[in-house]
C-alpha cells in the first residue's frame, strides 16, 4: 500500500495534465479569452440616439418583430473590414442587419460605409460608448442575434465569417421560425 | 552633490508605486474619490482580462472607469455599482466572484487543496517521526545487543 502512495502525485499529475489538455486541446474553438455574455436571453436594453443620418430613435426602431443581426462596428476598427464581406452576404440572403457605430466620429464612420457599402437597415451613432456598456461590449467586431421580441440569443465577439454563421445560422432559422409562429397568432 | 543624487533616485523610484492611469475626474468629495479608487482595482479590465480598470489604458477601461464615476456620483452604493457591472459582464469582471453556485468552486477549491495540504504533511511528519524513532530504538537495540554480548564475552 505504500509503495502505491509513491505513484499518487504522478496520478494527480496525470489527471490534472489531461484535464488541461481538454481545455486547451478539445475545446479550442471557444477561446478563454471570450467572455461569455451576459445578457443571453435577456431583452436588449432601452436607449435613445441618434442614427447616422440624425433621427433620434430609441428601442422601439430596433424591435420591430423582425430577427435581426446587430454589428458592433467603427471605422477605426481593422477586423470589421474583413467581415464586412460575410454580412453584405448575409444582407443580400435576406437577413435584417442593424449596426451600431460604436466610438466612432460621425463623417468617418459615413466616409467608411460610403467605401465599402452599406448593408445595414439603419444604424444606431453610440459616440461614448454607453450603450455598448449596456450591452456588454469591450470591443469590434462584436455581433448580437435578437429574436422577433428583442431578447438577444447568440452574441459573437470577433469576426463573423463564414465558419461563424454555420454556428449561428441554426439559431437563425429557429429563431425565424418561432416568430412566424407568433406572427400567426399560434 | 551626493545627497541630490540619492533623493532624486529615491523619487524617481516611488514613482514607480502609482501605476495607475490618470482620468481627470473632478470628485465631489473625497470619499466618493476613495470609492472610486478602490472600486477600479476590485474590477476587471474585460478586453486585457488581467489587469484592472486602474491600471489599464484600454477603451473599455477607460470607459467603465468613467462609468463608475458617474454611478457613484448618482449616489450609487459599491453593491450595486459591482451589481450593475456584473449584469453587463457577467461575474468575470469582478477580481472576487460571489461566493454563490458555480463560482462556490474557486473559492473552495484553494482552501480544500490547502486542508489537503496540511493532512498530507501532518501524516508524512507522524510517519517520519515514527520511522525516526523506531530507527532510534533499534539502534538502541543493537548497542545493547552489542553491550551485552560483550558482557559475555568479558567473563
Amino acid at each position: 500500500m505504500k509503495k502505491l502512495l509513491v505513484f499518487l502525485p504522478l496520478i494527480l499529475f496525470i489527471m490534472v495534465a489531461s484535464f488541461f489538455f481538454y481545455a486547451l486541446q478539445v475545446r479550442k474553438e471557444r477561446p478563454v479569452s471570450e467572455l461569455a455574455s451576459a445578457l443571453i436571453d435577456r431583452p436588449f436594453p432601452e436607449f435613445e440616439l441618434q442614427t447616422l443620418e440624425g433621427q433620434m430613435i430609441n428601442r422601439n426602431a430596433l424591435v420591430t418583430g423582425e430577427v435581426t443581426l446587430v454589428n458592433v462596428w467603427g471605422s477605426w476598427c481593422i477586423a470589421c473590414r474583413a467581415e464586412h464581406p460575410y454580412l453584405q452576404e448575409l444582407a443580400e440572403s435576406g437577413v435584417r442587419i442593424v449596426g451600431i457605430n460604436y466610438k466612432d466620429p460621425k463623417e468617418s464612420a459615413i466616409e467608411w460605409l460610403n467605401r465599402f457599402g452599406d448593408i445595414a437597415e439603419f444604424h444606431i451613432v453610440d459616440r461614448d460608448g454607453r450603450l455598448g456598456i449596456n450591452l456588454g461590449v469591450y470591443g469590434a467586431p462584436e455581433t448580437y442575434l435578437i429574436d422577433s421580441q428583442g431578447y438577444i440569443r447568440y452574441k459573437k465577439v470577433g469576426i463573423v465569417d463564414d465558419y461563424e454563421w454555420a454556428k449561428i445560422k441554426p439559431v437563425y432559422e429557429r429563431l425565424v421560425k418561432q416568430s412566424e409562429a407568433v406572427d400567426s397568432g399560434a | 552633490m551626493f545627497m541630490k543624487a540619492i533623493s532624486a533616485t529615491l523619487l524617481l523610484l516611488s514613482s514607480l508605486n502609482s501605476l495607475a492611469v490618470i482620468d481627470a475626474h473632478e470628485f465631489s468629495s473625497e470619499e466618493i474619490r476613495e470609492r472610486y479608487e478602490a472600486l477600479i482595482e476590485e474590477l476587471r479590465c474585460p478586453k486585457c482580462q488581467n489587469q484592472n480598470l486602474a491600471g489599464s489604458d484600454s477603451a473599455v477601461a477607460e470607459d467603465l472607469r468613467r462609468e463608475v464615476f458617474i454611478l457613484l456620483e448618482d449616489g450609487h452604493s459599491d453593491q450595486e455599482i459591482r451589481t450593475y457591472m456584473r449584469d453587463r459582464y457577467g461575474d468575470f469582471i469582478l477580481y472576487d466572484p460571489p461566493v454563490e453556485g458555480k463560482t462556490l468552486l474557486v473559492w473552495v477549491i484553494p482552501l480544500a487543496m490547502f486542508l489537503l495540504g496540511l493532512l498530507v504533511i501532518f501524516f508524512v511528519v507522524r510517519a517520519a517521526t515514527r520511522n525516526a524513532a523506531k530507527n532510534i530504538a533499534d539502534d538502541f537495540e543493537s548497542e545493547d545487543d552489542e553491550f551485552f554480548a560483550g558482557e559475555d564475552e568479558n567473563r
